[in-house]
C-alpha cells in the first residue's frame, strides 16, 4: 500500500495544476521552481483547498474523491504540517504548542508528557518552557517538526521548511528531518526549490514545472547523515 | 454604581455629587454597553473576516452606519423604535415592564448602537491581519473551528481587539447626541456629556468647566491606554 496517491487537477486564475504521483514511506521531495504548483499540491493533500477533479488517497484511505463528492476535512486527515517560518503560536510555550497537537485521549498532563517525548526526539526538550519568540530559526523548526509529528499523522507535509535558515543550521536540520522520518516510519512530502536540499533529503524526487509532474526519480545517498540526536538543541546557538 | 462609594467618602475627597453622579452613570452605562459590544462585535468581526457568505458586505455596512450618521439621527430612530408604538416597544414592555426610553437602560442601548461599529471594524481588521497559515496548521493539528478561534486566531489578534474595545468604550462614554434624545436628562440617568450640556444651558459655568475637564481626563486616559496597547511587546 502506498503512503500517498495523488491524481488531481485544480485551476486558479490562469494557473492550472494537473498532477499525478504516488509515494511510499520515507521522504518524497516535490522539486521545482517557484510557481510550479508544489505548495498548492501540499494544500490539496492537506485538504486546505479542494481540487476540481481527481482523488487523493493517504495510507489507503480515500480523503478526496471529486467524482464521488467525498472530502475528508483537514482535521480528520491526520496530516502534520511544517511551514517555512515554523508558525508556532507566539502566545503559548513550546511545550503547549506541541501538546495542542497531541490527539491521544487523556488529560492535559498526559498530553504534555507525550509532547515532551516528541520534543526529546527532535532534541528540543530543553526548550519546553520557552516562548517561540525567544527561539532561533533552527530551534523553531525543530519544535515545528515535533508538533507536526505529535498528532501521529499518516503523513507529514513540509513546505520549504529550511529556506529561512542559514546553511549550517540547514545542514543540521536536514540530518534531523532524515533521522526523525526514518525512526518514526511516517511518510513525508517536502517542497523545495533547492536542488542540493532535494537530493540530500529525498528518497524520491518528483520534478515539477508549470503545474505538471515532469518525472519521478529515486535518490541514492552514499554520504547521508543519520540520527536525530546528533544535532540536539544544545548544538545550536540560542 | 452611585451607591458603591458612600457619599461621606466622596465629600471627604472633595468630589461633589454633581460631578460624581453623572460620572458614575456614564461609567456604569459605558461598562455595560462595552461588555455587550465586545462580545457581539468581536464575534461578528471574526465572522466577517473569516467566513464568506452572501450579504457580508451589506451586514458590515448596516452595522457601521452609526459611524457615518449624526448621533442625533441615530437617537431619533432609537427614540421612535424604542418609544413609539410597535413590536419593539411591546417586547420592551414584556421584558422590562416599561419602555426603555428615558431610562438608564435606554442610555445603555444608545451607547451600544453608537459604539458597536468601532469594535466591529477594529475586530474585523485585527482578525483579517492574522496569518491564515496559523489556522491551517491548527486544522492539521485536528483542532475544531471553535478551538482555533479561541486558542489561535483571537489571541493572535488580541492587540487590535483590545484597541477596538477601548475605542468602543471611549465612544460610549462620550456619546451625547443619541443618549440625549433616547434618555433625555432624567434624575440618576444623566451622563457626563448631558450634565455638561445642562450646566452650560443653565449658566453654571464653573460646573461646566469642571465637567468638561473631567471628560478631557477620561478621554486622555483612554487614548493613553490604547497607545500603550500598541507598544506591548510581541509576546
Amino acid at each position: 500500500m502506498s503512503a500517498l496517491e495523488v491524481a488531481v487537477t485544480r485551476k486558479i486564475g490562469d494557473f492550472e495544476l494537473d498532477t499525478s504521483f504516488t509515494v511510499d514511506s520515507g521522504i518524497s521531495v516535490l522539486f521545482g521552481p517557484s510557481g510550479a504548483g508544489k505548495s498548492l499540491t501540499l494544500s490539496l493533500i492537506a485538504g486546505l483547498i479542494r481540487p476540481d477533479t481527481g482523488t487523493i488517497v493517504i495510507n489507503g484511505v480515500v480523503v478526496t474523491d471529486c467524482a464521488r463528492r467525498e472530502f475528508v476535512s483537514t482535521q480528520e486527515r491526520r496530516v502534520g504540517m511544517v511551514f517555512q517560518d515554523g508558525l508556532l503560536l507566539p502566545h503559548r510555550s513550546v511545550l503547549d504548542n506541541v501538546a495542542l497537537a497531541v490527539r491521544q485521549a487523556g488529560g492535559r498532563r498526559a498530553r504534555r508528557d507525550i509532547a515532551r517525548s516528541w520534543l526529546e526526539l527532535v532534541g528540543a526538550e530543553e526548550l519546553a518552557g520557552r516562548r517561540p519568540g525567544s527561539l532561533s530559526g533552527g530551534q523553531r523548526q525543530r519544535v515545528a517538526l515535533a508538533r507536526s509529528l505529535a498528532g501521529e499523522p499518516a503523513i507529514v507535509l513540509m513546505d520549504e521548511p529550511l529556506t529561512a535558515l542559514d546553511s549550517a543550521v540547514r545542514r543540521e536540520m536536514r540530518s534531523l528531518i532524515r533521522g526523525v522520518i526514518t525512526s518514526t516510519g511516517i511518510a513525508a512530502v517536502l517542497v523545495t526549490h533547492d536542488l542540493q536540499e532535494a537530493e540530500e533529503l529525498a528518497d524520491v524526487v518528483i520534478d515539477y514545472a508549470d503545474g505538471r509532474v515532469l518525472g519521478q526519480r529515486t535518490v541514492t545517498h552514499p554520504t547521508r547523515l543519520e540520527g536525530p540526536r546528533e544535532s540536539a538543541a544544545g548544538s545550536e546557538e540560542e | 454604581m452611585t451607591g458603591l462609594i458612600p457619599h461621606s467618602w466622596l465629600n471627604a475627597l472633595g468630589i461633589a455629587p454633581w460631578v460624581w453622579n453623572p460620572l458614575s452613570v456614564s461609567f456604569h452605562a459605558a461598562v455595560e454597553a462595552t461588555i455587550v459590544v465586545a462580545v457581539a462585535g468581536i464575534a461578528l468581526g471574526y465572522l466577517l473576516a473569516r467566513t464568506h457568505f452572501p450579504g457580508r458586505g451589506a451586514i458590515e455596512t448596516v452595522f457601521s452606519l452609526p459611524m457615518a450618521l449624526p448621533p442625533t439621527v441615530v437617537g431619533y430612530y432609537l427614540l421612535t423604535q424604542l418609544g413609539g408604538p410597535g413590536p419593539i416597544r411591546n417586547a420592551e414592555v414584556d421584558l422590562f415592564g416599561h419602555p426603555l426610553t428615558f431610562t438608564f437602560t435606554g442610555i445603555v442601548v444608545a451607547q451600544i448602537v453608537e459604539s458597536f461599529p468601532y469594535c466591529l471594524r477594529f475586530s474585523r481588521a485585527a482578525v483579517a491581519a492574522v496569518d491564515p497559515r496559523f489556522e491551517q496548521v491548527a486544522r492539521a493539528m485536528g483542532m475544531s473551528r471553535g478551538r482555533i478561534a479561541l486558542l489561535v486566531t483571537l489571541p493572535l489578534a488580541r492587540r487590535g481587539l483590545v484597541a477596538g474595545v477601548a475605542m468602543a468604550f471611549g465612544r460610549a462614554i462620550g456619546d451625547f447626541g443619541a443618549t440625549s434624545i433616547v434618555a433625555g436628562s432624567v434624575p440618576m440617568a444623566t451622563t457626563m456629556p448631558l450634565a455638561l450640556y445642562n450646566a452650560v444651558f443653565y449658566g453654571t459655568h464653573g460646573q461646566a468647566m469642571v465637567l468638561a475637564l473631567v471628560q478631557v481626563g477620561v478621554a486622555l486616559a483612554i487614548l493613553l491606554g490604547v497607545s500603550r496597547l500598541g507598544k506591548v511587546r510581541a509576546w
